[in-house]
């Protein structure tokens, strides 16, 4: 239909993709320029320049925590998701046993059911089993949430990927364990490390179930950022939320590579 | 399942002889399906028994006091008028963007579909507290808007159903335009063609033939955003006024201030069927594989 426009409409239309993008973006990243400011308060456009907010991010006991707090979560919440994604994305796409399609709604239901109703129903049970507020309960909540994620990439990398060489490896004399590892893992390899990424994504920026699973001793940095904002809010939150924004995009230009590297299929 | 010895005997066993019921890779399955119950079915379970169970012997008790107060009713029919508008909102915005983006070449394409997966994977918390900074009466907004002379005092933008909706629409409209995209990029250009070589006009070819062929895309987009944002907490609790309270705010308040487990979960269990129903009632229109599939970062 392209090239039956006339010109207006063209310039309508891109006008109205820019505006669009300038919305989808814009919004966040006056964060960005607002955390380098001098000013003991929010505003902008910000006053001089200075990283004093950033320094007070890192020297401030509870932001520091935070920040490690999170990192481990994310860590261990992608370490642990992908390994259980990827094993049950070989299981739902090449098994066959009965009840399929329920372990094929249960796997995506956490992203189905409210993100609060599911904070609910961990915290209520994890407190009776002594893991409530702890790194331990928090990475197994993550886990949950982001195991679609990790199933959902690993299944399109396992049914785009041509099964004729995982026969080719048999017949020439690889048992099934060998022709995985050396055929069929670095084939779907790309889907394997796009679904650790958003494993760890998902548990790095997640707010709303962490803010059940954690206690004073034990915080993450949204949530220590959820507990600043509803009160005065100082510049280090704008530093804080900038650091979120830059680990999370450096991920996904990580991603971008590694989707990239893919073998042409 | 398979004992050892036999595995060792046929290594291959999905590829020969009779289908079994239970094949090898079954069995891989297995840790994430026990992970998954332990962890997040047993306890929505839980919550569900505790609804009925907290106080001892409640019964529907929590739920009749949810329907008998009109304050808790006039929640739940917020809920739904703030997720319809957000729906809305992302519709108007999210459909001229989807479509823009199928019609342009490529390499444009991939940068409108940058433009809309960096905010999707961005910290909903972060892009939240944005919209406070940009709306507060001191906010960038009202500051620029005062600075140009154009208001002579703070437009109240914040704590009120317009800032929730505003909040919303902007993290939602990526789960808008990811479906919708889906769909129109597989509608082939070459109709469109054909009707204007018929003599359709521009305007004709497109309502007549890519409107009606990207609805499936329209309903499973605005299917999503209504489902997701019945389930909003973060936004509302910090753009929207106490009017503005949305059901997750009245859930998290009864569990963590009144500790009432009992209609916590009664609420929460609600939550949970009236999202189901709907997502039953549309299955009916909708693929419901093409909404959440879309949705979660392949293409």
């Amino acid at each position: 239909m392209s090239d039956s426009w006339r010109q207006p409409r063209r310039v309508l239309m891109a006008a109205l993709g820019a505006l669009t993008v300038f919305y989808l973006l814009a919004p966040t990243l006056v964060i960005v320029p607002m955390s380098f400011t001098e000013a003991r308060i929010l505003s902008f456009p910000p006053e001089g320049f200075s990283f004093q907010w950033y320094q007070r991010m890192w020297t401030d006991r509870q932001w520091s925590t935070g920040i490690v707090n999170s990192l481990q979560v994310a860590v261990l919440t992608a370490l642990l998701a992908t390994v259980l994604g990827t094993l049950a994305s070989l299981g739902i796409s090449r098994g066959r046993f009965p009840g399929r399609s329920f372990v094929n709604g249960l796997t995506l239901s956490p992203l189905i059911v409210p993100v609060v109703v599911i904070a609910i129903g961990m915290f209520g049970l994890f407190v009776q089993w002594r893991i409530a507020g702890s790194l331990v309960g928090l990475v197994l909540a993550h886990t949950a949430l982001a195991l679609p994620f990790v199933i959902v990439n690993v299944s399109t990398s396992l049914q785009t990927m041509d099964r004729n060489l995982e026969l080719a490896a048999a017949n020439l004399g690889a048992d099934p364990r060998r022709s995985f590892f050396h055929i069929t893992l670095p084939i779907i390899l790309p889907g394997v490390l796009a679904g650790a990424i958003f494993s760890f994504i998902t548990s790095w920026d997640e707010v709303v179930v962490a803010i059940f699973m954690t206690s004073a001793r034990f915080r993450t940095l949204p949530v220590e950022m959820w507990e600043q904002v509803r009160q005065a809010v100082d510049p280090t939150v704008a530093a804080v939320s900038t650091t979120l924004l830059v680990v999370t995009t450096a991920l996904l230009l990580l991603l971008v590579v590694v989707r990239r590297q893919a073998p042409a299929q | 399942m398979a004992t050892a010895d036999e595995a060792r005997r046929r290594p291959w066993p999905s590829l020969v002889g009779a289908r079994p019921r239970f094949n090898r890779w079954s069995a891989l399955a297995l840790p994430a399906v026990v992970f998954l119950v332990v962890v997040f079915l047993i306890p929505l379970l839980a919550m569900g028994l505790r609804s009925v169970t907290d106080p001892p012997g409640a019964g529907l008790a929590n739920y009749e006091q949810f329907f008998a107060q009109d304050a808790y009713v006039r929640v739940l029919t917020n809920t739904f008028w703030i997720a319809l508008l957000a729906t809305l909102a992302c519709l108007v915005i999210g459909y001229p963007f989807a479509y823009l983006m199928t019609v342009v070449p490529g390499r444009f394409a991939g940068l409108l579909l940058i433009a809309v997966l960096l905010p999707f994977w961005s910290s909903l918390l972060v892009r939240t507290f944005a919209w406070q900074v940009l709306l507060r009466d001191t906010g960038v907004i009202n500051r620029f808007l005062l600075d140009l002379g154009l208001i002579s005092e703070p437009l109240t933008l914040i704590r009120t159903t317009g800032g929730v909706i505003i909040g919303m629409s902007h993290i939602l409209l990526p789960f808008m335009v990811l479906p919708m995209y889906a769909v129109m990029r597989r509608i082939d250009p070459e109709y469109g063609r054909a009707a204007a070589n018929l003599g359709a006009s521009p305007l004709s070819a497109f309502l007549r033939i890519f409107l009606p062929l990207s609805l499936p895309g329209v309903l499973a987009g605005s299917l999503l955003v209504f489902v997701l944002a019945l389930g909003f907490y973060i936004t509302p609790a910090l753009l929207g006024g106490l009017r503005d309270q949305m059901i997750s705010q009245l859930i998290v308040q009864q569990i963590q201030q009144r500790l009432d487990w009992g209609f916590g979960t009664a609420m929460s269990v609600l939550l949970v069927g009236i999202t189901l129903a709907v997502l039953f009632a549309a299955s009916r229109a909708v693929r419901l594989r093409d909404v959440f599939g879309s949705s979660v970062g392949e293409d």
